[in-house]
């Protein structure tokens, strides 16, 4: 088998994509946006539950996609509870310069660490949209734009 | 009929992939196993010189000049024409209308056939398994004149039964608009007994052929269908070029498609007036190349034979989807009686692009997602599916490829 295909499919990712953490809607939620990448149909709604003093108290996704888009929603989830809104955004920026294999410096040693994970989506281009969309439509839900599109 | 395509010595498959180029090529190191042929085949040389050798020697504009060249190249794209009509057995000349493609074919008749006829509450009659190019242009038609779309459901087998559609035609009924072959089912539509049906109520039937022309002869005067629609792509021919067959007695009441040079007779301040058909339907330069490349590709399929490509292609969809079958957990979409070869296929668990994106790793060229039929995804309730499509110059080899595979996913997919 190909190499890049066991750094792409690495087993913390399945287990994410079998068993989804923050998966389903979210009651309290007062962010909420919805990402769709047409091409492929990926679905994923985001849910956020931001407080007073602009941080996420609590999140979720619900949504059906491939492997990959599943696994970086719900590690997202999991990174997300309890960062301030800047945070996210900051996260975000770096997760996005990970999976297109360019240099994530802006992030924490520890949150590197983390999303690393889903590094080997770089060396598919074609499927770098499947790892953003969760991200963007959490962007969508704090901007409250409704909805993400990556196509 | 062969079970086997080892077992057909006379069909050399070894020999007609030396024609196509591409093939020997590889991808992530490995040697390319191309089964995405429905959704475009590769060219044999054969087309690809007819293109270079006609650009090269006899090119210019068409119907314009009275120099040399154009008189030879509009000569040439006339002769083009002709060898479409004989591969259609269409009865007249202008009866084969040259479009972009299969889409625009099938645009074509939205608007210069059917938009005239529409009064609200007019239906239109199609199936679940049409490729949305045979879904959106009716769709214009209920946005902007509020004709009514009628679905004709399939069996879960895939399976679309003649007295289903004969049941949604009423009074109201202006078209019946309906697949030759599904692109992701394979079902092939009993086209024929469709078209009696329809004639029967008065209602005329327009075939998407994209998928229909290029696994088995197509006789529309046999068949009696008004519209037929191709693209010349997925018959081994060049982009940019289709076919849109139009029965002559409807011509004459179809209204210009779009405007520009090549499809007036005559242009003053005050009015305008058509060319006949099919000029009339072929506004601006045509795609002049790609038609001399059609009509090449149209010889190298005689010269391949077409009855012995569809039992190639028949067999090695029946073996692949035999060891499909063998594995655990692989489920096929679409398995209609006599169906063309594709096989649509979910192996559970793993999601359409996850399965492409192992497979092409392995060299396997499949497409995962819609296929653009997104009403029939819904119809079987699933976000996409794998698809594996065969053409004339497949292996057996190569179907072992994709068994091996889809192997491989399920691994990783532990
Ligand atoms: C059944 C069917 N209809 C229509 C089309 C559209 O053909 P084209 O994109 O060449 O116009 C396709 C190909 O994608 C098809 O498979």
């Amino acid at each position: 088998m190909d190499s890049s295909l066991r750094d792409l499919y690495q087993e913390i990712i399945l287990d994410h994509s079998r068993h989804p953490r923050h998966f389903g809607p979210l009651a309290t939620a007062n962010h909420m946006a919805e990402g769709h990448n047409p091409l492929c149909g990926d679905r994923v709604k985001v849910y956020l539950k931001v407080d007073a003093k602009d941080r996420i108290e609590d999140v979720s996704f619900e949504g059906r996609g491939c492997a990959i888009s599943v696994a970086s929603a719900s590690l997202m989830t999991d990174m997300l509870k309890g960062r301030s809104v800047a945070e996210a955004e900051r996260l975000m920026g770096g997760f996005l310069n990970l999976v297109k294999g360019e240099d994530a410096a802006e992030l924490e040693s520890d949150d590197r660490e983390t999303l690393e994970v889903m590094a080997g989506v770089s060396a598919f281009p074609m499927r770098v949209k499947c790892a953003t969309l969760a991200w963007h439509a959490m962007k969508a839900a704090l901007d409250d734009e409704g909805a993400a599109r990556t196509e | 009929m062969n079970a086997d395509p080892k077992l057909t010595p006379a069909y050399d498959v070894a020999a007609l992939r030396r024609d196509f180029p591409i093939l020997s090529r590889e991808v992530h190191g490995r040697p390319l196993v191309y089964l995405d042929n429905a959704a475009s085949a590769q060219k044999p040389i054969q087309v690809l010189d007819a293109m270079a050798r006609f650009t090269t020697s006899e090119y210019a504009n068409v119907h314009r000049g009275v120099h040399y060249l154009s008189g030879a190249a509009t000569e040439r794209y006339e002769e083009a024409r002709r060898r479409v009509q004989r591969f259609l057995n269409a009865e007249h000349e202008e009866e084969i209308i040259y479009t972009k493609g299969c889409t625009e074919a099938i645009n074509l008749v939205a608007q210069s056939y059917l938009a005239p006829l529409i009064q609200p509450g007019d239906e239109i009659v199609l199936s679940v398994m049409e490729h949305h190019s045979n879904i959106v242009p009716w769709h214009f038609l209920r946005e902007r004149q509020g004709a009514v779309l009628k679905w004709v459901d399939v069996s879960d087998l895939g399976e679309l039964d003649p007295a289903d559609v004969a049941r949604s035609i009423t009074p109201k009924t202006k078209l019946v608009a309906i697949t030759h072959m599904s692109n992701v089912l394979g079902t092939k539509t009993a086209l024929k007994e469709i078209v009696r049906i329809a004639h029967e109520k008065g209602v005329p039937v327009l075939a998407d052929g994209c998928q229909g022309a290029v696994h088995g002869t197509v006789d529309v005067r046999a068949l009696d269908v008004d519209f037929y629609a191709l693209t010349g792509h997925k018959l081994y021919g060049p982009t940019g070029i289709g076919i849109l067959y139009a029965k002559r007695a409807h011509l004459k009441t179809m209204r210009p498609y779009q405007g520009g040079g090549e499809m007036i007779r005559e242009v003053t301040r005050a009015n305008v007036t058509y060319a006949d058909a099919p000029m009339r339907f072929e506004a601006g330069t045509p795609p002049i190349v790609q038609t001399v490349g059609l009509a090449a590709a149209l010889d190298y399929l005689d010269f391949v034979g077409r009855d012995a490509a569809t039992a190639h292609e028949d067999a090695l969809a029946k073996l692949a989807t035999q060891r499909l079958k063998e594995l655990n957990g692989v489920r096929i979409i679409g398995e209609a009686k006599g169906k063309g070869p594709l096989i649509s296929f979910e192996a559970i668990g793993i999601h359409a692009h996850d399965l492409a994106t192992i497979l092409d790793r392995e060299g396997v060229a499949v497409r995962g997602g819609h296929h653009c039929a997104q009403v029939l995804m819904e119809r079987f309730n699933v976000p996409g599916t794998a698809r594996a499509s065969f053409a004339l110059y497949n292996t057996v080899a190569e179907v072992d490829a994709l068994v091996s595979a889809v192997q491989v996913a399920r691994k990783v997919f532990g």
